[in-house]
């Protein structure tokens, strides 16, 4: 058979260590290179379980190879960060009251999305949380565009964790801190055991939960902490991978990247009244006259949810055809794989405009077949967010 | 007769039919199968072919044609469940019968030490 799971065949020696390196190998973690860093992909109990688990309890995640990043206005004046980041982003960054966080894009002249990420109101600075694989290229992206004006920095001393699932709340609450009172995207700063934290009432899972950015030199101790709940399972990016996509989340540089635009992607709810056409403050962001052209006309193809009919998983890659002998191409998987919660194939990708319809059906080609799927709406599973 | 893969298969042979699955250690590498494609009886392979096709929560992954033969049975119980070869690979879970063009190519595989030398 094929060693496609044999990542010790690969160069492991430039790879970076988050530091919760050495605790994922007690914990008997298979490690894999990931966006450059040594990662686990999954642990002992296996992918299926630690998915079904975070959907019915709770989930930890390393997440620290992400980018931590703070935005600090020189004028002291945080309505000056928020401007200088509209520059860049087609987020509504002045209108996010102090202790919200956003989701946003970075957008390129061309429409096309550098990366997407977090964007917090922490009072007198904006805290952003961006893509580990994008978090060099988004740093001098944001020092060119804002530098002027704003100290950038990077925060390599600090961890990020994720807590995800039913049970997070009651685990945290039980553990430190009142986080029962915060809602989906509030953002406190709040002591875990005496470790001054960031909190987060988000993640990428679709479930209730939180992250948690801990200074370095706490994060394995605020890590074993959560691990001691028996609630709280450690989770590899194996089931990290199969929860956003049942829960219709895009992952950057698979189902979205460089070529393609936030309408082609069905993000324009991340992109708030007040930066369309129309708004107070309509556009003057890279890319702008493509993307507020497609709101107004639409854009040639959309991502959407595929359902496959059968068992067999349709993985990103592959093609799909509005027949069943693969001669009208319509688009193509950018995601896609066995959903455990969903107990059966789940994908999504791009098709034509015409085509994206929840109920057509279409073809993807897996191993020279043609196998049957149906535009889906998305998410796969019900989002259980704390509004 | 017991064989190994260096691809990870495993061969009972018995006459000139080969029971072929994968093995108890690339079982544990792949993680919780999820989906089985097995070939279609009266199908034939070279050694080397991709026969089947295994497919966990992450990734597909080709099991290869061991040696020259035509298939002559499959296993349709890791078809309706893909977790037994996660949980009995090397008993219950074969993955089909093969009529070998040439029992004494047989000779070439690996035995039981050389493969658990080679997953050492």
């Amino acid at each position: 058979m094929r060693q496609t799971w044999r990542p010790d065949l690969e160069d492991i020696s430039h790879l970076k260590h988050t530091p919760l390196n050495a605790l994922h190998l007690s914990l008997g973690a298979r490690m894999v290179p990931f966006a450059g860093y040594d990662m686990p992909v999954q642990y002992p109990e296996g992918v299926l379980k630690e998915h079904l688990h975070t959907r019915a309890a709770a989930g930890l995640f390393d997440v620290s190879h992400m980018g931590q990043i703070t935005v600090r206005p020189r004028s002291g004046r945080i309505e000056d960060a928020a401007l200088a980041l509209e520059k860049l982003v087609p987020v509504d960054v002045l209108g996010l009251a102090e202790g919200r966080q956003r989701y946003g894009l970075f957008t390129n002249d061309e429409g096309g999305i550098l990366d997407d990420l977090m964007i917090t109101n922490l009072g007198d600075h904006l805290f952003l949380v961006v893509n580990a694989a994008c978090k060099d290229a988004d740093f001098e992206h944001l020092k060119k565009g804002l530098g002027d004006t704003c100290e950038v920095t990077m925060l390599d001393d600090r961890a990020l964790v994720a807590l995800q699932g039913p049970r997070a709340e009651a685990v945290l609450c039980e553990l430190w801190a009142d986080v029962a009172s915060m809602r989906f995207l509030d953002v406190a700063e709040a002591d875990l055991h005496d470790v001054a934290c960031i909190i987060s009432r988000s993640g990428y899972t679709g479930e209730d939960g939180f992250e948690i950015s801990i200074p370095v030199a706490s994060a394995v101790d605020v890590t074993q902490r959560l691990l001691e709940h028996p609630d709280v399972m450690p989770i590899g990016l194996g089931a990290r991978d199969s929860l956003r996509l049942e829960a219709g989340l895009c992952l950057y540089g698979n189902d979205i990247d460089t070529g393609t635009t936030p309408v082609e992607a069905a993000l324009e709810w991340a992109i708030q009244k007040s930066r369309r056409s129309g708004g107070v403050r309509a556009g003057g962001f890279p890319g702008a006259e493509r993307i507020l052209a497609e709101f107004a006309n639409g854009a040639k193809r959309r991502r959407v949810g595929l359902k496959p009919e059968g068992r067999a998983p349709v993985r990103g890659g592959a093609k799909v055809y509005a027949d069943a002998d693969g001669k009208v191409a319509v688009g193509a998987v950018t995601s896609g794989g066995f959903g455990p919660s969903v107990d059966g194939p789940v994908a999504m990708g791009y098709v034509d405009a015409a085509q994206a319809g929840n109920g057509t059906k279409l073809y993807a080609e897996v191993r020279g077949k043609y196998l049957p799927l149906t535009v889906t709406a998305l998410p796969f599973v019900k989002q259980t967010y704390k509004r | 007769m017991l064989k190994f893969t260096e691809e990870h298969e495993w061969l009972k042979i018995e006459g000139d039919v080969a029971t072929v699955g994968i093995t108890e250690h690339a079982a544990g590498q792949l993680g919780d199968l999820v989906f089985v494609e097995l070939p279609e009886a009266g199908a034939s392979f070279a050694r080397g072919d991709s026969a089947a096709t295994v497919e966990s929560v992450k990734a597909a992954s080709d099991v290869y044609c061991p040696l020259d033969g035509e298939i002559v049975e499959v296993n349709q119980a890791i078809v309706d469940d893909p977790s037994l070869v996660n949980s009995d690979p090397q008993g219950a879970a074969w993955f089909f019968k093969l009529k070998l063009a040439d029992p004494s190519a047989a000779n070439a595989l690996l035995d039981e030490a050389a493969y658990k030398e080679l997953v050492a």
